[in-house]
């Protein structure tokens, strides 16, 4: 019995020792689009607002060259509430959605770097909507400021549960069942991109690029973009998209001027 | 081990509890590979209820607190019938692995946690399979001395630790794919030293080829349960093949590890009394 015992314990120690070593390793960030925390002012403060007047304008699109990518069937018969929400037909992943221009969809565009240090920008007082209707993300995509109010919406007859799952933001999950009250959330630090996923229905998913300023966007039906009221300077331009990753382009831009930076991904 | 005369209902029970344990890792692996583990975001409660709704992920969560809930209840009423080292020990498990479930919930999977409730998982059922080799007193006639079968047993344990991580990203694949050439090395040493030196021992023998057989399969279901990753790893959700092929893989392997931990307490008990040696090995109480 003694050596079962040792046994026993030899094992624990396995455990305990290899549980340390995982977990202090395991922690650490990837090294992505991310920074250390940029807290903006709160509205009210000494915070700059985008000078859309005189300040400097970035556009441009994102287009897609290559093979057009096959979209995936979501398989929604785990939840017949969430078929019915289709009436039948079925439901594409939106992972990579191709514009009928050759753009893509669904791309984050901010100002990675470029912008004077230390300044701080003012949180908008508007909400961004991340509603779950059809047991999908709408948008499945969104930018916002560090600090700013996201409305988390469920239009589902079905319950969901929201779960970000960010590397430097705080995690947190929690359920919403049909006809509760929207919750709001804000995330404290930058990070591009965080992920959300419903955990009740697995093909949810959704991305939020959480920014300290308010120099970003993300592109729609058309694939383009514009940032507006940004301080004359050199900006390193970054686009992110879930499938293809990220893109980076150096853009100069002075008071008044508008520039046009496009990108292109290849399939 | 001492000898004790142990009713056959309290061996059966144990059965039962073995059973329960390996459906409840079975559970848990439904949970991880469906991708479910948080679909109930509270704890004890689910969902705020007792019974939540059942869709989606969450019959796979909800389905395995309950089956969670019926072994620590199987457990404690062992527990409190044997009162042994090991029964005291498998009831400390499973509370500390609902402990660390609800953890896991509550404070949103840290990486310690969801690889701790996995290992935690193997190691009750490595216990409770120890707790039935013990019940029927199973002890080998001509003992052996060689350090071979608990390696074996450390090394699947250490997989065990090795597959969680990879699950949860911590480490790469490779790891645990080497890990499996060295388990599987210790397996063949551990299994095929006792048939080349016992063979014509049943008590031995049988064990040793089961924990050979278990394993051997454990490596084709890895193999499969990368490849189905590979070839499903752009899919927008948990495939039935890869699902299948990962819970697979969960349950051999702790298949595997209890036939591993079960070698090594029949090689390293000593025969009890002479009626163990008259029976081969097999007390008849």
């Amino acid at each position: 019995m003694t050596k079962i015992w040792m046994g026993a314990v030899l094992i624990a120690g396995v455990t305990l020792s290899s549980l340390t070593l995982v977990s202090c390793g395991g922690d650490k960030p990837p090294e992505t689009a991310k920074s250390e925390a940029t807290a903006p002012a709160a509205a009210g403060g000494a915070a700059a607002t985008p000078d859309e007047a005189n300040g400097g304008t970035v556009t441009g699109k994102v287009a897609f060259a290559g093979e057009k990518p096959k979209m995936a069937t979501l398989d929604m018969s785990a939840n017949p509430a969430c078929e019915r929400a289709h009436k039948g037909s079925n439901q594409k992943s939106e992972e990579v959605v191709l514009n009928d221009n050759g753009t893509l969809k669904y791309v984050f565009v901010w100002v990675k770097s470029g912008l004077p240090d230390g300044k701080q920008w003012a949180v908008p007082t508007s909400t961004v909507s991340l509603d779950q209707n059809g047991c999908m993300y709408k948008p499945h995509m969104i930018g916002i400021m560090t600090g700013q109010n996201i409305e988390v919406k469920n239009s589902d007859p079905t319950n969901h549960n929201i779960h970000p799952m960010p590397t430097v933001n705080a995690d947190w999950n929690e359920s919403q069942s049909p006809g509760q009250a929207p919750m709001m959330k804000t995330f404290a630090r930058q990070e591009v991109m965080v992920p959300v996923k419903c955990n009740v229905h697995p093909w949810m998913r959704s991305y939020i690029g959480v920014v300290g300023h308010p120099f970003f966007a993300v592109t729609g039906d058309d694939g383009t973009f514009t940032i507006k009221g940004l301080p004359p300077g050199t900006y390193t331009i970054q686009t992110w998209h879930e499938k293809y990753g990220p893109m980076e382009q150096t853009v100069t831009v002075g008071a008044k001027e508008s520039k046009a930076v496009d990108f292109s991904y290849k399939g | 081990m001492h000898q004790r005369n142990v009713g056959s209902g309290l061996r059966g029970f144990a059965v039962v509890l073995a059973c329960c344990t390996f459906g409840l890792v079975i559970a848990g692996a439904l949970v991880t590979s469906n991708d479910a583990a948080l679909s109930v975001p509270d704890w004890p409660l689910s969902w705020g209820k007792l019974v939540p709704t059942l869709e989606g992920g969450i019959r796979y969560e909800f389905a395995h607190r309950a089956i969670a809930f019926l072994v620590a209840i199987l457990t404690t009423i062992l527990a409190i019938r044997m009162r042994t080292r090991l029964a005291w020990s498998a009831l400390a498990l499973v509370l500390a692995q609902a402990a660390v479930g609800g953890m896991v919930v509550k404070f949103v999977t840290p990486a310690w946690a969801t690889i701790s409730h996995a290992c935690l998982a193997q190691l009750f059922f490595a216990v409770v399979v120890a707790i039935v080799v013990d019940l029927y007193s199973v002890a080998a006639p001509a003992v052996m001395r060689s350090p071979a079968p608990l390696v074996a047993a450390v090394a699947l344990f250490a997989q065990t630790i090795l597959g969680a991580a990879v699950r949860y990203g911590l480490v790469l694949p490779v790891a645990h794919i080497a890990g499996a050439a060295v388990a599987t090395i210790l397996v063949m040493w551990a299994a095929l030293s006792i048939l080349m030196q016992h063979m014509e021992n049943a008590t031995l023998r049988r064990p040793a080829m089961l924990l050979l057989s278990i394993t051997f399969s454990q490596v084709f279901l890895g193999i499969g349960a990368y490849m189905a990753r590979v070839a499903y790893s752009e899919a927008p959700q948990p495939m039935p093949v890869m699902v299948w092929f990962s819970v697979a893989h969960v349950a051999v392997g702790s298949l595997a590890f209890g036939a591993a931990v079960a070698l090594a307490m029949i090689v390293y008990c000593q025969p009890r009394s002479e009626t163990v040696m008259a029976n081969r090995g097999i007390v008849i109480a």
